[in-house]
Parts: C-alpha cells; sequence; structure tokens
C-alpha cells in the first residue's frame, strides 16, 4: 500500500497559526498495526473527499491509557491521559473524531474528569453527519446487494449506546444489511477487549473470536463489517480460521464507503 | 382463655418481624462495610431507573418466558399482601375476614387474590421445572452446585406450599360458610378454591373448622419463616432489587472511574512546582497509604457490596459472558455470589468478636482467582444482562487493579504491553516518533 497521503499535522496548523475543524486521533491501532492503517488511510481520504479541515497530532500522540486502565494500571493510564491531555489542551482542540472504539470511549467517558473535555465522536458518527450535512456521498458502487453483517464493537454499542451511525452508513451503500442473531446491545464480543488483545486468552474450550466469527458466518455473508481496529483483527482470524478467506472479507466502514468510490 | 390464640399469634408475629429486622440491620451494617461513592445525584433518573426496572421489570422481559413467568409471581407477591394485611389483623384482634364490609369489591378482591395464587403456583410450578427437569444450563454451572441449587428450589418449594394453603383455607372457608358455621359470614368470591372445596364435602364442622384453622396458621407462618428465611438467601432480591436499581450507576457502561488517590499523585508527579520532600500539611493526616483496587470486601464500594447481596443468582450475566461461553473459568455470578459470600463471613466476624479480626482470608485468591479476573474482556455483556443493575465488572476491574497496582500480578503479556506504553506510547514496542509513518507508506 504504497500511496503518501497528505495528513496534515496539529503543529503544522499552529505554526500557520490555523485551527482545523476537528483533531483525527489516529490511535496506536491505526498508526502501526498494517491491517489498521489501512482504515486510517481510508477514513483520511474520505475526509478530504468531504472537504474536512482535520489534523492529526503525529508524534505528539500517545497511546490514550485504555488498555492500561482495563487491566487494572490506573497509575499508567493517568499518566497517558493526563500528558495527552496537556497536549491537545495546548492545541485547543474542541473537537475530536477517531476510527478506535476505545480511544473513543476513554476520550469521550474518562479524559473529562481530567481536565480533558472534547466533542468525541467515533468515525462512524462523524462520517454520518459529513452524509447528513450533505458533505459526503454514499454510494453503493461495488458493493451493491452485497450481503453485509455488521459486527457491534462493545466500546461503540453497549459502552456508549452508538448502534445506527454505522447500520445507516451501510444501508447507504444499497447493500442487504443482515443482522447476526446476538447483535446491537446483545452483541457478543469479538475477544479483544479488555486488554485480551495483548495476551494469551485463559484455558477454555474455544477463543471468544471463533464464536463469534461463528455468529457471523451464521449470516452467510460476502462482507463482515466492523468499526472497530481490534474486532477487525479479531474477526479476520477467525474468518481464517474458519478457512473462509477468499470467500468473505473484513472490512471497516469506513473501507466499505472509500472503496465504493475507488477513492 | 379465649384470647390465647390472638396473645399467640401477637408473640409470633412480634418475634418474626424482630428476627427478620434484626438480620436485616446486619445487612444494611455489612453493606456499609464499604468504601463512599456518591450516588445522591440524579434523584429523578434514579427513580426513574427504579421504576422501570424494579417495579416495571423492564430488563425481566428481555427473556419472555422468564420474564413473563417472573412477572406473575412478582405482581402475586405484591397483590396477595394485601391478604396478609387482613390475616395479621385478624389475627391480632381476633376478627374473620374484617374486610368483608367491602362487599362487592371484596368479593372482587378475593377472587383476583384466588387466581393470582394459583398463576403463581403455576408459574412457580413451571420455573422449577426450569430447573430441575429442563436443566438449563444457566442453572446448572459448577457455581450452583450445592446450597445454591438447593437454595433455588427451597423458595420455589416455599412459594407453591404458601399458595396450596392460601387456596385449602379458603375452600374450607367456603364450606364453613355454607353450612352456616358461627364466625364464618359470607363473603368473598372463590373462583378456584370451589373447585377444591368439594373435596370436603360431607365433613363435619369440626374437621373443616380444623382444616381451616390449619390451613391459616400454617399460611401465616409460613409467611413469617419465609421473611426470615430472606436474609439466608438469594432471595433478599426481592427487597434489595429497589435500592440496587435506585443507586445503580447513571455513567455510560464503557466508563469506569478514576481512581482519585491516583489523581492526586499523578497531578503532584506531573507538577513542576512540586517539593517531593515537603512535610505533609497540618490539615492532612500522615496515615498509611491508600491501597489501590480491591482484595477483599472492604475494599469495594458500598453499591458493589448492595450488588453483591441483590444477586438472586439467576445467571443471566453468565450465560451472556463471552469468557463464560468459550469455557473459561470466569462466571460474573460467581464473582456476585462470592463476594456476597464473603462479605457475610466477614459480617460473622465482626459478630463474633466486636470488630473483624483478621481470619487470614480475603476475596482474593481464597474466594476469586487471578485466572477468572484475567479471563474478562470488559465488554458489558453481564451488565447489560442483569435484571437489576449489578456490575460484576466494577468489581472485576477493582481486583485487576490490586493485582496490578498492589502486587505486580499481571500477566507477562500484560506487563509487556504496559512497558511499551510506558516507554513509547503505544502497547507494541513501536516508536512514537513513527506514529506518522503510515501516511507516506
Amino acid at each position: 500500500m504504497s500511496e503518501t497521503v497528505k495528513v496534515p499535522t496539529m503543529a503544522e496548523y499552529m505554526a500557520e497559526g490555523k485551527k482545523p475543524e476537528v483533531l483525527f486521533w489516529v490511535g496506536c491501532a491505526g498508526s502501526f498495526d498494517d491491517r489498521a492503517k489501512k482504515i486510517t488511510k481510508a477514513f483520511v481520504k474520505l475526509l478530504h473527499s468531504a472537504n474536512v479541515d482535520f489534523a492529526v497530532l503525529g508524534a505528539e500522540e500517545s497511546c490514550t491509557g485504555d488498555p492500561a486502565k482495563r487491566s487494572g494500571n490506573e497509575f499508567l493510564f493517568q499518566m497517558q491521559a493526563v500528558t495527552n491531555i496537556e497536549v491537545m489542551n495546548a492545541y485547543e482542540i474542541k473537537k475530536v473524531v477517531t476510527a478506535c472504539p476505545h480511544c473513543f470511549n476513554t476520550l469521550k467517558n474518562e479524559y473529562p474528569a481530567l481536565g480533558g473535555d472534547y466533542e468525541v465522536m467515533h468515525h462512524t458518527q462523524f462520517l454520518k453527519s459529513l452524509l447528513d450535512e450533505g458533505r459526503l456521498t454514499v454510494e453503493g458502487g461495488k458493493f451493491k446487494g452485497k450481503r453485509i453483517t455488521f459486527h457491534d464493537p462493545c466500546y461503540l454499542g453497549r459502552a456508549n449506546n452508538v448502534y445506527e451511525a454505522p447500520r445507516d452508513l451501510l444501508k447507504k451503500l444499497e447493500v442487504e444489511l443482515i443482522e447476526m442473531k446476538r447483535c446491537k446491545r446483545n452483541g457478543l464480543c469479538c475477544g479483544a477487549g479488555g486488554a485480551q488483545m495483548f495476551k494469551e486468552p485463559e484455558p477454555g474450550n474455544k477463543d471468544v473470536n471463533i464464536e463469534r466469527t461463528e455468529d457471523a458466518l451464521e449470516t452467510k455473508p460476502d462482507i463482515i463489517a466492523a468499526g472497530c481496529p481490534f474486532c477487525n483483527t479479531m474477526m479476520t482470524d477467525g474468518v481464517k480460521n474458519k478457512e473462509k478467506e477468499d470467500s468473505i472479507e473484513v472490512l471497516d466502514v469506513a473501507e466499505l464507503i472509500a472503496n465504493a468510490q475507488d477513492l | 382463655m379465649q384470647y390465647i390464640p390472638n396473645i399467640l399469634f401477637v408473640i409470633v408475629l412480634v418475634a418474626g418481624i424482630g428476627y427478620f429486622t434484626k438480620n436485616i440491620r446486619k445487612v444494611i451494617r455489612n453493606i456499609r462495610l464499604g468504601k463512599d461513592v456518591d450516588r445522591s445525584d440524579n434523584k429523578g433518573e434514579r427513580f426513574k431507573n427504579m421504576a422501570m426496572i424494579a417495579m416495571g421489570q423492564s430488563k425481566m422481559i428481555r427473556r419472555p418466558i422468564a420474564g413473563i413467568l417472573h412477572i406473575v409471581v412478582y405482581l402475586g407477591f405484591i397483590i396477595i399482601n394485601i391478604e396478609v394485611l387482613e390475616i395479621i389483623i385478624d389475627g391480632i384482634f381476633g376478627t374473620h375476614r374484617i374486610f368483608a364490609f367491602l362487599g362487592g369489591f371484596y368479593d372482587f378482591l378475593i377472587a383476583s387474590f384466588e387466581i393470582l395464587a394459583l398463576l403463581v403456583f403455576v408459574g412457580v410450578v413451571l420455573f422449577w421445572t426450569r430447573r430441575n427437569v429442563i436443566k438449563l444450563k444457566r442453572f446448572w454451572n459448577p457455581e450452583m452446585k450445592g446450597w445454591p441449587k438447593n437454595d433455588g428450589n427451597l423458595i420455589l418449594y416455599f412459594e407453591m406450599v404458601l399458595m396450596a394453603l392460601f387456596l385449602v383455607m379458603n375452600a374450607a372457608d367456603l364450606q364453613l360458610q355454607e353450612l352456616g358455621a358461627d364466625h364464618y359470614i359470607k363473603a368473598g368470591s372463590y373462583p378456584v378454591s370451589q373447585f377444591i372445596s368439594p373435596l370436603f364435602d360431607g365433613m363435619s364442622e369440626g374437621s373443616l373448622f380444623l382444616i381451616e384453622r390449619g390451613a391459616w396458621w400454617l399460611h401465616i407462618l409460613g409467611i413469617l419463616v419465609f421473611l426470615n428465611y430472606l436474609y439466608f438467601s438469594k432471595h433478599l432480591h426481592i427487597l434489595l432489587a429497589f435500592p440496587n436499581t435506585y443507586y445503580g450507576d447513571l455513567k455510560p457502561q464503557g466508563q469506569l472511574d478514576n481512581l482519585e488517590a491516583v489523581t492526586n499523585e499523578v497531578m503532584l508527579m506531573m507538577d513542576p512546582s512540586a517539593d517531593p520532600f515537603a512535610a505533609p500539611a497540618d490539615d492532612q493526616q500522615e496515615g498509611e497509604p491508600e491501597k489501590f483496587g480491591a482484595s477483599d470486601v472492604m475494599d469495594l464500594n458500598w453499591a458493589q457490596l448492595l450488588n453483591a447481596y441483590t444477586c438472586t443468582e439467576c445467571g443471566r450475566c453468565t450465560s451472556e459472558c463471552p469468557a463464560n461461553q468459550t469455557g473459561k473459568k470466569l462466571s460474573p455470578r460467581k464473582i456476585m455470589m462470592d463476594t456476597r459470600d464473603r462479605l457475610k463471613e466477614v459480617g460473622d466476624n465482626i459478630d463474633k468478636n466486636g470488630s473483624f479480626v483478621d481470619d487470614g482470608k480475603q476475596l482474593l485468591n481464597d474466594y476469586i482467582t487471578p485466572e477468572e479476573l484475567w479471563a474478562c474482556t470488559s465488554c458489558n455483556a453481564c451488565v447489560e444482562a442483569c435484571p437489576v443493575s449489578i456490575s460484576p465488572l466494577s468489581i472485576i476491574i477493582d481486583m485487576r487493579r490490586y493485582l496490578v497496582m498492589e502486587e505486580s500480578a499481571a500477566p507477562t503479556d500484560l506487563n509487556n504491553m504496559m512497558s511499551n506504553i510506558e516507554n513509547n506510547g503505544a502497547p507494541w514496542p513501536f516508536n512514537q516518533m513513527d506514529r506518522l509513518n503510515w501516511s507516506n507508506e
């Protein structure tokens, strides 16, 4: 994926004496994970196509502290939070968008008490608002008529009650949206949350991502849509485990919209 | 001599309510062993939650079969209690069916009680069938062996017997009314017990009187025993569901609290003008440093302890838990049961010794193992599933905090992840300066 996308940083904006409309919080997965970087790029392309004036923190961004907090390391979480808040407050950030539900939840819910009060949106909410404002067009394109099932990320869905934004976007793609038997508030976790992403699972008789992939496969999808880089990894691994990677793609909602338009 | 039944009744009533009150005070004292947490905000929203979730059973009906059966038993329980009021007045004053003066309305009341009693009986039999014949998986998890299983069934037997006694009492009363026996005024309408009544056809007035009085006494004694059984049982939820839903966490489910003690230290570390060698201000006590996280019940807050007493072991949390579904040891229900059992143990210790004497045990390890705690994905499925606003997740996180911040006992993989965050601001070992490399890869 060797193509350069134009991504302004807050430091550059500051140097020009400008402020962007929104800060794009890329997150660790979006910055470093090869699969998630594709999601980041797809989202940036959509931001450009909607003429959104955005910037990233770049090297000034650091982990929100979510996996540390969920592991029980409140010290490390708060050190990360306070450092990030200092940076963001120095840039007088008002609005943040992120493609990671874990960053989204932490920035939105756990930063305010530590002095970081921002309007925080998940990228599906942000894209939905662009769509509503007429700044972004979403068309079926090559996904028209495909069977797609959406896996609710726990930290977007149950944790923050965002169920409709990603679905509204998918419907705009003129796809056949099929719900898994466990969806929305009853959605099953992909197995990555609570810092499980970074450790081996405890002994059991199955991996959570396999259980969830089975839910998804029951809907006989062409595509499993995700809204979280970690869910994406877990579901991709699950699909590989079931040897279905040739027939089923796991794609982020942002990738679906960007790819539909061949951005 | 004629007042002996009245006197006996008053003694039994006072003893029953007295012992219950004594035990409930213990429950309240035990809950207060928890740390303080402010749940005095947003009274309106809290009342609404209590009205919807506890009174309105809004989360029970998410599983329709159990939900509807539960509503029948719940309504029956509440409405039939009006009858208990009559029984108590009759018992104290030696009257019989004191509310009979209500006339047609009394007929309506008694008829409603009878129909509800029958429905409750049927509902309870179905509940019993689900547990013991259909053997729904969530009632057969490892933590349900022994007492929890017997407790669940005992409650159902209690309710079956109480409803049966109520109907038998009415059936005998109906016969006595028709015989024109002394005291047994014609009152009430008996849509259910009229079908039981023929069983007593041809019996003498004396036998009928024995049956009616026997059923009456056993019914009220049964209610008092059941009331006192609550304290020893998971069945306390019939009372605690109300405060528990009122004091439930109103934050978004994804939001964990920020530990204030940690914030103070972090702010001090980040403050360039802070003097690390400064003597504590006069108003600051230099006591033992606060413990981070929870290793025992006293480290949890009172709302978490109220959660533990409220849990009625329905197992919806465990059946929704991704870790439990995939064979891990974690069961959110067991987290709540362990917390309650340990809290009771601590309470008994206080009763025995006057104040808590170290018993060499704690919630961590002796009840809940690190293996269970580390299996949690913090997905909130358990919190969402609970019909009475219990959060097993908040206890899991507090115990993880203890493991990590007090014991440095995180799994190795997580320690690596955390040292990566400390060193380079990401859970993986990538250089922070490379965070924007993706833009030109």
